[in-house]
């Protein structure tokens, strides 16, 4: 099971900023290790995120992220106590969502 | 390495989320981008790690690290690290924040530390020394730097740090203040804390355990040192050796009063 | 980790006990002490061994001490330290001060080698931009030494094979052979003395920034 998320949603005026922080390797798949061996591509390939169960963000990233990617977005509408939630996906069918109260 | 910088991702969502890209002069954009690099800092990874290890009954004892004594108290972590290294009069001896979680993790938990301190940085229980470390760390940001100078011990590894500060050796003659004994320098473009007195809030000593972007890892004082070392063309410092917690001595009583950023980011 | 504690408390203890819990040992005991801390501390890793730190010569002893007072060398011993070093430099063994400046720049960019990391069959560089600046194309250098940038043509070497040029030519390899034969406290490595670069190395870093033809003197 992979790291927690750290999401943090804090309201401000009609909408909130949400910022988060993924535990994830990454790998391009272009690096090689030190005995000359291509390390093989893993990273997340879908972001997806949702308002109190409704989903407001849907992402494709590629090998171009790097690690524990940073995430920063603002959903309209959303006040203190909406829950939001953030998904993704690896291109290894891992997964992981975690939630968060807005603030 | 070839991975592109978050700042473009960043840039790009916020972009995509619809938000006015206004026109910025080079200097503003510079500081918003170190604004944003704060904000996103994966320390933050590391400090949840560390908070979930220091509450959690783990080892052959079965058993949390909430009793640990960090040098102000059993269970006390707040402020604890703007005070280390220092002296433990139940280990008879000097030591930094990384030995003293070893410590802990031995009597409290019933983990082997001589095994720990051979572990290679970044992997097993070593892994998690440094996830606690970026916790404890995080726990005194913004605190100003106060090790006790008072037991003999302190003073006296002060003294031997200061002197393993200014000790040349290794094919280069290199020592620690041949990189920072001077003001104002820096090596390729990477500025240069001088390290003989205070070098200000969040520089030097003040900046570690720090995230580094380039290679992705979590570092520590321990492999800071390590790593310095390492590039002087030294022979290997042993974990938690008397050298490593007598040159950290000698850094941060020079840091007396310089406010703690740790954990903070790295390129 | 116990026994380090061991080795501390033999070396304070009769200190402590005279002396009471609030002094420090006198300055003698504090160098014994950093000796017996550095033996205990440091341990073979890949192609750096302790004897690094535990053998060093005469020079890197006496300009470590040096600093650690904050009282520079005095001149007697310093001149003694800079002939000895001087002695010792090796110069080309057939006579050719210059090599090729192309392979220097290469040189002057590469700090690889000599680390816990490296292996022996690592060739080593110059580190050169670590500390100085060299050509005008790269800017990233450092500013631990002064800038090497225009070299040959501030010291009015035109042809540096002419009798005019050879006390620069000589004085150029020496200081990149063994710095601190021209001061004795350089932070400098010495780069053929030591063993970090070998005599075509040297002749290529010579070529660099002595060459007309370098970028460096352009």
């Amino acid at each position: 099971m992979a790291d927690p998320m750290r999401i943090r949603a804090q309201a401000s005026g009609d909408k909130a900023t949400v910022r988060v922080l993924m535990s994830h390797e990454m790998e391009s798949g272009q690096r090689k290790d030190a005995a000359g061996n291509t390390v093989p591509a893993w990273f997340i390939q879908e972001v997806t995120a949702s308002h109190n169960g409704k989903q407001v963000l849907a992402a494709e990233w590629g090998p171009a992220v790097s690690k524990n990617p940073f995430l920063q977005f603002a959903v309209k509408g959303a006040k203190a106590g909406d829950k939001i939630a953030v998904t993704w996906k690896d291109n290894k069918g891992a997964t992981r969502t975690d939630e968060a109260t807005v603030s | 390495m070839n991975k592109h910088s978050r700042m473009a991702l960043t840039i790009g969502l916020a972009l995509a989320a619809g938000s006015v890209w206004a026109q910025k002069s080079a200097s503003e954009g510079i500081d918003e981008y170190r604004a944003m690099l704060q904000d996103g800092n994966p320390a933050e990874l590391f400090e949840a790690k560390g908070e979930d290890l220091w509450k959690q009954k783990r080892g052959p004892k079965n058993a949390s690290l909430e009793k640990c004594d960090l040098g102000k108290g059993p269970g006390v972590v707040k402020g604890a690290f703007v005070e280390l290294p220092r002296f433990f009069a139940d280990t008879n001896r000097m030591q930094d924040l990384e030995s003293r979680l070893v410590t802990c993790m031995e009597t409290l938990q019933g983990f082997n530390g001589a095994e720990i301190a051979k572990t290679p940085f970044g992997r097993g229980e070593m892994a998690n020394v440094t996830a606690l470390a970026t916790w404890i760390a995080a726990e005194s940001k913004g605190m100003r730097f106060n090790l006790p100078y008072a037991h003999s011990q302190e003073k006296t590894f002060y003294e031997v740090g200061k002197r393993l500060f200014f000790q040349r050796g290794g094919p280069h003659d290199f020592s620690c203040a041949s990189c920072h004994g001077e003001e104002g320098k820096r090596i390729r473009l990477q500025d240069l804390p001088l390290l003989t007195k205070n070098p200000g809030d969040g520089i030097g000593f003040a900046a570690w355990p720090a995230y580094r972007v380039s290679n992705g890892q979590m570092w520590g004082m321990q492999l800071r040192l390590n790593d310095c070392y390492r590039q002087q063309r030294f022979p290997y410092p042993g974990f938690g050796s008397d050298a490593t917690i007598a040159l950290a001595t000698y850094l941060g009583v020079n840091a007396k009063g310089a406010k703690s950023v740790a954990p903070s980011i790295k390129r | 980790m116990k026994k380090q504690t061991q080795i501390v408390l033999a070396g304070l203890a009769s200190a402590l006990v005279v002396a009471g819990c609030a002094t420090v040992p006198s300055v003698a005991e504090l160098n014994a002490l950093t000796d017996q801390i550095v033996k205990a501390s440091f341990r073979d890793q890949g192609i750096a061994k302790v004897d690094r730190v535990l053998a060093t010569d005469e020079t890197n002893r006496v300009c470590s001490e040096a600093d650690v007072t904050g009282k520079p060398l005095d001149e007697k011993t310093a001149k003694r330290i800079e002939e000895a070093n001087l002695k010792a430099i090796k110069w080309p063994s057939d006579g050719k001060f210059l090599g090729d400046w192309k392979q220097g720049e290469a040189i002057a960019q590469s700090g690889r080698g000599l680390t816990w990391t490296d292996d022996a069959k690592t060739v080593n560089g110059g580190n050169c931009y670590n500390c100085h600046q060299i050509s005008k194309e790269e800017i990233s250098f450092g500013t631990i030494g002064p800038s090497l940038y225009n070299y040959g043509k501030i010291r009015g070497v035109t042809d540096p094979n002419s009798a005019a040029a050879k006390p620069i030519v000589e004085y150029t390899w020496g200081k990149i052979w063994n710095a601190k034969a021209y001061n004795a406290c350089s932070n400098m490595p010495r780069a053929g003395h030591m063993g970090i670069l070998n005599e075509a190395q040297v002749r290529h870093i010579v070529a660099l920034l002595l060459d007309p033809n370098s970028p460096v003197n352009k």
